[in-house]
């Protein structure tokens, strides 16, 4: 599907290079306060995993998979807080700050007076919203090894895994901040995002969820992608987990197509 | 070659009509100006001729391409100045050329020797790195004239390039402006000062209601729709109204505005020593030569800055 | 100060319902998420009592705490840097302590409104075991305060938003997650534990605890009292003088 819906937006000869001039500039921007900001960003999954993990880890004890397999509770916890929180940062700069660039800064608007195209812009913030991701990610998954809470080998796997769980909300981040009016709205988009946190299986599976919810819970995008880098570092992944990277491609195209449409129609009027 | 080329060009908002039906034609090296009130219409055109809206009727060619479908490579040979300044708030000034310079695919050796050219052109280069929001109105406005230059455009819109700045920041300006004419650059601007459109423009076309209604060098404008000065009258009372009959037979036509009265005359002097002997005695009296103010209050019947 | 709290609560009738989102529902679905998922696989329970009702005043005390950060931190820098309301304020007949008790007190009312309407709920999924559960509202709002105070300081201190990210992410996450809300603090490592000691949530956490539960606090109610008030006291002084450097020019 993405390779199918890519090519024909940005069918446009040289719109990898002008998606990374929008790059370029964020990186222009780096400041102080935002290298702060990065660490910190770094430091929360890990908190969470300190806490969660091994604090309750430590009441809870062993947890039984579905498939029998015995693992600590600390093993269990920590591909969904790297699953989270690849969501939280893929999120927090495709709405936000994506927002904010593109209704109050105005700063589309002087970047579209250039050769540069909506989808381009849209491409280049994805880009540059993964490249802080993935070190995120990247960092969590060593400390994961660290801990013994998954082999180096599969942490490679959930690294791919987890750049990917980045883009698929990247692009839906971005297709809703082309609908948003004002700040408020964000209220929800937090509240939303908080709740797929507490319910995707993060905490325990989700077959101890009542049936309805459970259904509920397996059709959302965090709980797919839960699903695939638990299935990862835990190494019991299968084919099923085919359909975790199907839907989260999907999800990637379907965000890309309609923030790149919105955004052409928003800008450009 | 025609760079810019409008027959009947139509912008319509939700049923609103911003720009109603007009005609241009921009020849290579000449200056030309859309002179207009608010909510004539200016800004609207220079967007569709900037490529980033598209136009909702008629036929517009640009560079002899078309706008919605060749956006992107006309945009590559334009220079934009919008109205109101959109630069980048989280970089310095330098910085806000430079990344410009490379949305144009510009190298960056080349982007950093050309910003530093810039900088000098606009007179900032003692602000090459501060930031861009403890600027000064007019020097903010000067580094987006500055930007839109960056990529030796063949075109350089400006929407309002002077409205803001004080007499001498404007001066500045329109001198940088006259450099980049005289270096054969085709200049696009809208203005509603007429000093502007008269120092600036070698071609204007007077827009209202998203109309055109004159078009011609500033010279022919005023000759053809004023007369050669103009005697304005302030008298010190509530009303200008019932003075106005007093002056009946004085000079080609008489205008009334709120806070003063216009005689449209060949000679000046000759109608004041009129009114005096008419037993007027007016507060106030200047004499000066017809402006295209005067020209666009023929035409409409209103001022052009309210 | 009467005249700006008024001026506040007016406000807070346009905005109410977004609050409730973040002050009510947000934390009732951490309970049931958390607590109650969670509470299935604790299976021996926590000292003695089912894991949810161990944690429920834990959750209280921690929502006393993220609504008064909350109230503190843009809105404060805000009305220094974007709305500039302050300076309006500075500019009426009123003192600096009038604007920032009047704030303050703000935010206490919006503490108390949070934590009560959680208690509540609680109470309707039976985890409270004592009436001296009542008493987690003024806790929550000496918390609150304890909280609110330093915060006001440090959001006047600011002029960059990203700073306050840093603050959720240095200050109030930690401490959220190391003060006793999810698992005992005394399972942690001796360093660790001293640092959730030195938060002003874990305190109140305990006190909450000891008073839903009807059991003993681990320490002196006196000496909690004490340390949380010793916040408040601190905070308020220093944010008094942020706020006379920033509006007395
Ligand atoms: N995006 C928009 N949506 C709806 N109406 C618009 C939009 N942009 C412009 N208009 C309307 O179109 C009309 C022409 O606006 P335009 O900005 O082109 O005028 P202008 O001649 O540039 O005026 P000014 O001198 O004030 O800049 C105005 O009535 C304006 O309200
Ligand atoms: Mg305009």
């Amino acid at each position: 599907m993405v390779t199918l819906v890519l090519p024909r937006l940005i069918s446009y000869e040289g719109a990898a290079r002008r998606s990374g001039y929008v790059v370029e500039r964020n990186a222009a921007t780096l400041s102080r306060s935002y290298w702060l900001v990065m660490i910190s960003g770094f430091l929360e999954p890990v908190l969470y995993l300190f806490s969660i993990g091994l604090g309750v880890g430590s009441l809870v004890g062993d947890l039984t998979l579905p498939d029998g397999r015995v693992i600590e509770y600390a093993a269990f916890v920590a591909p969904a807080m790297l699953a989270s929180s690849s969501m939280t940062g893929a999120l927090s700069e495709t709405t936000f700050n994506f927002f904010g660039k593109m209704k109050f800064r105005k700063l589309y608007d002087g970047m579209l007076a250039t050769p540069v195209r909506p989808i381009e812009i849209a491409l280049g913030e994805l880009a540059w919203a993964m490249a802080r991701g993935n070190i995120y990610a990247a960092a969590f998954l060593v400390i994961m090894v660290a801990m013994d809470l998954t082999t180096p080998a599969r942490a490679v796997l959930a690294f791919f895994a987890a750049i990917l769980v980045g883009f698929a909300f990247g692009g839906l981040g971005m297709a809703l901040s082309t609908y948003m009016k004002s700040w408020q709205d964000f209220d929800i988009v937090v509240s939303v995002q908080f709740t797929l946190f507490l319910f995707s299986g993060t905490f325990v599976p989700a077959t101890s969820y009542p049936a309805a919810l459970r259904w509920l819970v397996e059709a959302t995008p965090l709980y797919r992608a839960v699903d695939l880098i638990r299935a990862l570092t835990t190494g019991s992944a299968g084919w099923f987990q085919l359909l975790d990277i199907a839907y989260l491609l999907a999800a990637l195209a379907l965000g890309l197509t309609i923030a790149g449409r919105r955004m052409g129609k928003l800008l450009l009027k | 070659m025609t760079l810019i080329h409008a027959r009947g060009l139509v912008k319509r908002f939700e049923g609103f009509t911003a720009v109603d039906g007009i005609d241009v034609d921009v020849q290579p090296g000449e200056a030309f100006g859309f002179l207009g009130p608010n909510g004539a219409g200016k800004s609207s055109t220079m967007r569709m001729i900037g490529c980033v809206s598209p136009p909702t009727g008629g036929e517009l060619r640009i560079l002899g391409m078309d706008p919605v479908r060749e956006g992107p490579k006309i945009r590559a040979r334009l220079g934009v100045c919008p109205q109101l300044d959109n630069l980048d708030l989280e970089l310095t000034v330098r910085e806000n050329l430079t990344t410009y310079a490379r949305f144009f695919g510009i190298p960056r050796k080349v982007a950093r020797a050309r910003a530093d050219e810039l900088l000098d052109f606009v007179q900032l280069t003692e602000r090459a790195d501060s930031k861009v929001e403890p600027l000064s109105g007019g020097m903010k406005r000067r580094l987006t004239i500055a930007r839109a230059l960056v990529n030796e455009p063949e075109i350089v819109l400006l929407d309002e390039p002077t409205t803001g700045l004080d007499p001498q920041a404007r001066h500045l300006v329109w001198e940088r402006l006259f450099r980049l004419k005289q270096q054969g650059v085709t200049l696009v601007l809208t203005t509603h000062y007429m000093d502007e459109a008269e120092q600036l423009c070698d071609r204007l076309v007077v827009m209202d209601a998203g109309k055109i209604v004159a078009e011609g060098s500033p010279r022919a404008l005023i000759d053809r729709y004023s007369t050669r000065e103009v005697v304005e009258l302030r008298f010190a009372a509530e009303s200008q109204e019932p003075f106005a009959s007093k002056l009946d037979g004085i000079g080609e036509r008489v205008e009334v505005l709120p806070d003063r009265i216009l005689l449209y005359v060949e000679h000046g002097d000759e109608a004041v020593a009129e009114v005096q002997g008419r037993a007027l005695s007016p507060a106030g009296v200047l004499v000066r030569r017809s402006s295209l103010e005067d020209v666009f209050l023929t035409l409409t019947g209103r001022t052009l800055v309210d | 100060m009467f005249y700006v709290l008024e001026y506040y609560l007016i406000n807070y009738r346009r905005v109410w319902r977004g609050s409730v989102l973040s002050s009510f529902i947000l934390p009732l679905l951490t309970m049931l998420g958390f607590g109650v998922g969670v509470g299935a696989y604790v299976t021996g329970g926590v000292e003695g009592v089912p894991y949810l009702d161990w944690m429920v005043p834990g959750l209280i005390a921690s929502t006393a705490l993220q609504v008064a950060v909350g109230e503190s931190t843009w809105p404060v820098m805000g009305a220094f840097s974007w709305d500039r309301l302050y300076f309006a304020q500075a500019a009426a007949p009123l003192r600096i302590t009038d604007i920032l008790d009047g704030h303050l007190i703000f935010v206490v009312l919006r503490t108390l409104l949070s934590s009560a309407a959680f208690l509540a709920i609680a109470a309707a999924f039976g985890t409270l075991h004592s009436w001296w559960a009542l008493l987690t509202l003024p806790i929550a709002a000496l918390v609150g305060l304890a909280v609110a105070t330093p915060t006001f300081a440090y959001s006047a201190t600011i002029t960059v938003d990203s700073y306050l990210s840093i603050l959720y992410r240095f200050g109030v996450i930690p401490m959220s997650l190391f003060s006793g809300v999810f698992f005992p603090v005394e399972s942690l490592p001796l360093v660790f534990k001293w640092v959730a000691y030195a938060f002003p949530l874990w305190h109140a956490v305990d006190l909450s605890r000891a008073a839903t539960l009807g059991i003993a606090p681990a320490w002196s109610t006196a000496g909690h009292l004490l340390y949380l008030a010793l916040w408040v006291a601190a905070g308020w002084l220093l944010a008094l003088r942020q706020f006379r450097r920033r509006l007395v020019l």
